[in-house]
């Protein structure tokens, strides 16, 4: 029913045809066991509903549409009609039982499979901050731990633990291609079962409201080879590259400099805060502000110059830089790779 | 539409007492309100008492001396209102204007206890979790008291007048000593939560 | 000087029917002017302004869900900011809930359960008045906060920490919490003024077996209101301790617990919704008796659904918590019992089903909407079984899909018969009827507005758009959808706005209508339209459940009662035996000051706990002034 509705909407609006009725957001564009569960599960479950909705709606029509011989009004109830009408509705009540019956034994089946855990199993830690995603990945010693943010790589085919943290009120971790969502509460841990099948590049949002920019605090979850997880997570694990022209040298020293150090992290350097996101390889991802931009060095002047009015609300002030100053920082940050 | 009168209610009275009075039943859905409220701040107690891994919080037990002496001057306090309740039935007013008296001063009594209860929960409410709950538990059942209380002595003050003689009111008196008993009847729980499930 | 005109204890048996009616007009009177406007108790008069009150809420969230819809329909508006969006979605929410649904319901109560169970006025009529100005004075709270930019803005249900001391700063959670205690006041005060109404002011003879289905309805919505509130009650109270005293309910880093606040919320959160939606389905069963002109069929399975229905919402809360990380597994203990609310709502729609295929439909304004709802709301409920499924939640879980579902439950279910029954109950409560083209105009507009509106939200949400957010990105394919929403919420404004002004022109000119211009069964037709201040000259002795359709012309009452202080008579709980001729307050200015007193130390607390200590002393005079006797014949017995 909903395919149905979707292509009806589709040719109601064509503006929706350019966008494509699947997104790359979307609990109907499945990419994951999970996620493909859920989606056949949901499938079914609405067509079920679906056919109850029908039914309902046919004994509606009949009932008002129905010939009826003239009686004197108001209508008594006559014992044969009545005993008719209690009869069916006993067996409606029946059907109405077993459906739902049924859906309950369904879900129940489906939350314990959503819970199966795997040998090759990778952890990642994942707190959630208004407003945005700090990721954490352990290895195999301390030195291999390393920090990111509002970017996930995964392998794909694997399983993944994410171990969800809130650090100040509660957001919820949710990347509808490949599982369905969870919350990170503080006070509590709570754990989230990802995979992905295939390669590509999923999205994902906080769904729980956590305040002035919920609606910014996306994330991006990043499936890819083995081989190329590989290199990637090595790569991070690097510290960052000493700059080695001079506007990117004067970019470093002003970012040293002025208060960015004391709320970011750039593993190198002596910069090392914890309010913001680490930008150790903030040039090598692919959005800025949980989502907002496309990284480029454009975008991050733009957003180092007023991150207030690009992003109300959020917690990184703005820094007053002159424009050399802002030019070779966000050359400086784009060059972390 | 017309109208045939196939019943006569000239003969009933003027007044409901008991079960056929609204104000019976009013005060019992207000006590059926505060009852679940009560059960519901018990509930937080024993919840979080259920995620703390020591309970009490960083605090010593309470003291049991206060409030045990304020769970026997409740428990006393129920012979006169029951007495009470049992002369408002009867419309005894001398006797209920006594009786009003002596309720008020078992009014009184807990609530200058109940000074040193507080104290003797060995913990400031902004203390912790454990700290809020049991003062909230206290607390509330303190305005009780304190609301009925006021209910006692306003009352008292109008059996003591001119309008004391009228069925009304001693219905108003016996819905009073119901709402005491009411009082008293959950202080057991929340006095049984505070002292001695820390002792458990 | 009432003495003048008779003796003291007169007796309606003596008079005649003009001197009978003359004299209980004067007993039962509110006296023109502001003071007699402010001092009423009369229930048909609170009643009225309650309904009108809530009205007003509906048109002030429904401008705001305008607002929103404009902010939705692009990507990257920039009319809205995001600071203002949370309020307005807040205030949206909140309102909706608290200001309009929950009252609405409980003020069509107020107005007719008296009428339906043949009394004259509602138990504790002081106490009513009282609710009414509580009621105002929070929605006066909530709305005045938001002109000053100073309204919640932390989602209708104010999630901590979001909402505690540390992350929402400024007094916007606390006038949440404020607003919440004054409209819980206010809906505590008439929940026990309705269950002692109807369980012990029946007209003698309507034995439990003989109550209007919509009287059922209140009955049980008045339990569900005496056993979910104190848990809200709770949940603001302990949050402004939080906030203002620093106690650490909310805070996990002193043994505080974050979910605490989300059981307590959702115990009467969940509850709420059918505060709002069994008033509407007694609606109905009463509505559709005229229609389908035949008597509802199963009545007694109509009552036990209500009564299931009210049992089983309290064991259902954890549902809005399937992704809060409690344990999954026990989750589905939740998913079973919310869908076996499926039962009791499918044995209503089936026995609604069964009373039209056997009537014979009349196709009025009022079915139109019966039907209408019956249409959406099995959309709703379906979609209320989907989100029930613990992994089908984890997927549409704070996403446009739940959206979908509770506008379709909550309009579709509730608001609709709400909008029936203001066509249907309008010729009694004004006199006049309401026009049948704009009503049936309204009806459609309303009805394709709101599925071209709430449909395509199922989708959207289906597609990734979660709720509670002030924009979206361009990138997102979900533009084309929310602009299509946006446009049909036109559709849906219009729709609205042809209903009020329907109803506006015809309280002022539409036709004069006849004690019982449906030929409705029940009696609050029995009386005058509008109703005398008495409501009944004489009390309505009841020998069936459709007392008016009888077939006969002649309406047994019961006499006895005396003229010249406000009596009414007293039943028994079970059978409606006569017991007393009980007195019924008069007017008093005290309800009044009390409300006063009580505002202000409420709004005095949000400042300073002090206010509590100080704050109640005026009450308490208030009070005493409220309840000592002015020696009235009322105080006789
Ligand atoms: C009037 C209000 C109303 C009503 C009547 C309902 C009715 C139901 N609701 Fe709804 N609900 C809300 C108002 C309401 N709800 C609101 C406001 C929220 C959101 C709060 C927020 O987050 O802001 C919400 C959210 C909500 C959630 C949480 C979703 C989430 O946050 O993720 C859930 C989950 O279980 C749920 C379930 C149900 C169910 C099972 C019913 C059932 O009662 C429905 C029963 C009815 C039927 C099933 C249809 C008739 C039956 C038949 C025709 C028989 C045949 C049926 C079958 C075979 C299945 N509701
Ligand atoms: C009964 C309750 C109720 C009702 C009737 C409505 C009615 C509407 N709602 Fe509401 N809604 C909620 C309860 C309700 N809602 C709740 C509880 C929430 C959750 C809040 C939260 O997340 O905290 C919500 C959230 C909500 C959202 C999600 C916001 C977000 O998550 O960001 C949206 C978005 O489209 C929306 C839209 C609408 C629309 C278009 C209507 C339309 O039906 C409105 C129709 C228009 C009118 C009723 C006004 C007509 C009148 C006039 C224009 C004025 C004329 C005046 C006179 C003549 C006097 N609602
Ligand atoms: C008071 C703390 C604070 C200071 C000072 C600060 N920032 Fe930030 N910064 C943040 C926070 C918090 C965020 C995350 C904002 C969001 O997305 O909501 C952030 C985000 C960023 C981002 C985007 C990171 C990403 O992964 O999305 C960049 C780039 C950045 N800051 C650079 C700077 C620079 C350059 C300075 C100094 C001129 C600076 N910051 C000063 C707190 C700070
Ligand atoms: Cu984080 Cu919403
Ligand atoms: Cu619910």
């Amino acid at each position: 029913m909903i395919r149905h509705a979707t292509r009806l909407v589709c040719v109601v609006t064509p503006a929706l045809l350019l966008a494509g009725c699947s997104g790359w957001q979307s609990a109907l564009d499945a990419h994951g066991a999970p996620a493909m569960s859920l989606k056949q599960l949901i499938i079914l479950i609405v067509a079920v509903c679906s056919v109850v909705w029908m039914l309902v709606m046919i004994a509606l029509i009949i009932a008002l549409s129905r010939n009826r011989r003239e009686r004197p009004l108001p209508i008594a109830p006559q014992p044969s009609t009545q005993r008719r009408m209690t009869i069916t509705i006993v067996a409606a009540v029946a059907a109405t039982t077993v459906v739902i019956s049924g859906f309950t034994v369904m879900s129940f089946f489906a939350t314990r499979a959503l819970g199966v855990t795997a040998n090759d199993e990778l952890t990642i830690k994942v707190r959630g901050l208004q407003w945005w995603w700090s990721v954490e990945y352990f290895g195999t010693s301390p030195e291999e731990r390393f920090e990111t943010a509002n970017e996930i790589h995964i392998p794909v085919g694997r399983n993944v633990r994410l171990r969800l943290e809130g650090l100040d009120v509660i957001h919820s971790f949710w990347v509808p291609s490949l599982a369905g969502k969870q919350d990170l509460v503080p006070g509590r841990a709570n754990e989230l079962l990802i995979r992905a099948e295939n390669p590509g590049t999923y999205r994902g949002q906080c769904a729980e409201f956590c305040g002035m920019q919920h609606a910014h605090m996306a994330f991006l979850v990043i499936a890819e080879s083995e081989a190329e997880f590989d290199r990637w997570t090595s790569a991070q694990r690097q510290p960052a590259i000493q700059p080695s022209e001079e506007e990117l040298a004067a970019g470093q020293h002003a970012f040293l400099a002025k208060p960015c150090a004391a709320c970011h992290t750039v593993r190198g350097t002596t910069a090392s805060g914890t309010t913001g996101p680490d930008l150790t390889h903030i040039g090598g991802r692919k959005y800025i502000a949980a989502g907002l931009f496309e990284t480029t060095r454009g975008s991050l002047a733009a957003w180092i110059a007023d991150p207030q009015t690009i992003k109300p609300g959020n917690n990184m002030p703005t820094v007053p830089l002159t424009p050399e100053e802002l030019r070779a920082v966000s050359a400086y940050l784009a060059s972390l790779k | 539409m017309k109208e045939r009168v196939t019943l006569d209610l000239s003969k009933l009275p003027l007044h409901g007492m008991g079960t056929a009075s609204v104000t019976w039943w009013g005060t019992l859905a207000f006590m059926l309100i505060e009852g679940t409220g009560f059960v519901l701040v018990l509930a937080v107690y024993l919840y979080l008492m259920s995620l703390a891994a020591i309970w009490p919080i960083d605090a010593p037990k309470p003291d049991l001396l206060p409030g045990t002496l304020v769970t026997l001057i409740l428990l006393a306090s129920l012979v006169p209102n029951v007495l009470m309740s049992r002369w408002a039935e009867q419309q005894d007013l001398r006797k209920i204007r006594i009786g009003m008296v002596v309720m008020s001063l078992f009014g009184v009594a807990p609530l200058i206890v109940r000074i040193f209860e507080f104290p003797a929960l060995g913990i400031s409410w902004d203390a912790n979790a454990y700290g809020s709950i049991v003062w909230t538990l206290l607390g509330l059942h303190t305005t009780h008291i304190m609301t009925d209380l006021v209910d006692t002595l306003v009352l008292a003050a109008l059996m003591l007048t001119r309008h004391g003689n009228n069925a009304r009111r001693f219905g108003d008196v016996q819905d009073n000593a119901m709402y005491w008993n009411f009082v008293v009847a959950t202080w057991l729980p929340i006095y049984g939560c505070i002292y001695w499930i820390p002792r458990l | 000087m009432k003495a003048n005109i008779t003796g003291p204890d007169t007796r309606d048996t003596d008079l005649e029917r003009s001197q009978l009616r003359a004299e209980l007009a004067e007993t039962w009177k509110t006296p023109r002017g502001l003071w007699g406007a402010l001092a009423t108790v009369d229930h048909k008069i609170i009643g009225r302004r309650y309904i009108l009150t809530a009205f007003v809420f509906l048109a002030l969230g429904g401008i705001l869900a305008a607002l929103m819809r404009i902010q939705l329909a692009q990507p990257e508006e920039r009319l809205i900011g995001p600071d203002r969006y949370n309020q307005i979605f807040t205030m949206h929410g909140a309102n909706m809930m608290f200001l309009f649904a929950v009252p609405v319901m409980e003020a069509m109560a107020v107005y007719l359960v008296p009428l339906m169970v043949g009394t004259r006025n509602i138990a504790f009529p002081r106490l009513n008045a009282f609710s009414y100005w509580i009621y105002l004075a929070g929605g006066a709270l909530l709305w005045l906060s938001f002109a000053l930019d100073m309204a919640p803005d932390v989602g209708w249900f104010a999630y901590v920490p979001l909402s505690g001391p540390q992350y929402g700063a400024g007094k916007r959670a606390d006038i949440w919490a404020q607003m919440i205690t004054f409209t819980e006041l206010s809906a505590l005060a008439v929940a026990v003024e309705l269950v002692v109404t109807i369980f012990k002011q029946r007209a003698p003879g309507m034995t439990l077996d003989r109550i209007p289905v919509f009287v059922w309805a209140m009955l049980v919505t008045a339990f569900l209101v005496i056993m979910a509130m104190p848990a809200i009650m709770v949940a603001s109270t302990s949050l402004i301790l939080d906030r203002l005293v620093g106690t650490h309910f909310y805070n996990p880093a002193e043994g505080g617990d974050v979910l605490l606040w989300q059981h307590l919320f959702w115990f009467f959160g969940h509850p709420e919704v059918y505060i709002i939606f069994l008033p509407a389905a007694g609606m109905v069963s009463t509505m559709i008796e005229p229609f389908a002109r035949r008597p509802a069929f199963g009545y007694l399975a109509l009552v036990m659904a209500l009564i299931a229905t009210g049992i089983l919402s309290f064991g259902l809360w954890v549902h809005h918590m399937f992704v809060a990380g409690l344990p999954r597994l026990g989750n589905s203990f939740f998913t079973a019992s919310s869908m076996a609310i499926a039962i009791p709502a499918g044995i209503q729609i089936f026995c609604w089903l069964g009373t039209l295929w056997d009537g014979k439909p009349l196709f009025a304004t009022p079915l139109l909407f019966i039907i209408g709802f019956i249409v959406t709301f099995v959309i709703g409920g379906l979609t209320g079984v989907m989100v029930a499924s613990v992994p089908f939640d984890t997927q549409v879980h704070d996403t446009y899909f739940v959206v979908a579902h509770f506008h379709y439950v909550l309009i579709g279910g509730a608001v609709f018969p709400l909008l029936g029954a203001v066509h249907y109950w309008f010729p009694k409560i004004t006199g006049r009827m309401m026009s049948e083209t704009l009503g049936k105009w309204s009806f459609w507009l309303i009805f394709i507005g709101f599925n071209l509106t709430f449909f395509p939200m199922h989708i959207l949400g289906l597609q990734g758009m979660p709720r509670r957010i002030y924009t979206y990105q361009p990138d997102m394919p979900w533009h084309g959808m929310n602009l299509f929403v946006s446009l049909s919420a036109i559709i849906l404004v219009a729709g609205f706005l042809l209903f009020f002004l329907n109803a506006i022109r015809s309280a002022r000119s539409g036709a004069a209508a006849r004690d019982n211009p449906w030929d409705a069964p029940t009696l609050e037709w029995a009386t005058a339209s509008p109703p005398p201040s008495y409501n009944f000259a004489r009390i309505p002795a009841v020998s069936s459940s459709h007392p008016l359709w009888n077939r006969s012309d002649i309406l047994a009452v019961a006499s006895g009662l005396r003229t010249d202080r406000r009596e009414l008579v007293v039943t028994s709980l079970v059978t409606a035996e006569p017991q007393a001729r009980e007195a019924s307050p008069r007017n008093s200015i005290w309800p009044l000051w009390a409300a006063i007193a009580t505002t202000v130390m409420l709004i005095w607390s949000i400042f300073s706990p002090w206010a509590v200590v100080w704050g109640s002393i005026p009450i308490a005079i208030t009070l005493i002034g409220w309840f000592w006797p002015k020696g009235t014949p009322e105080d006789e017995s």
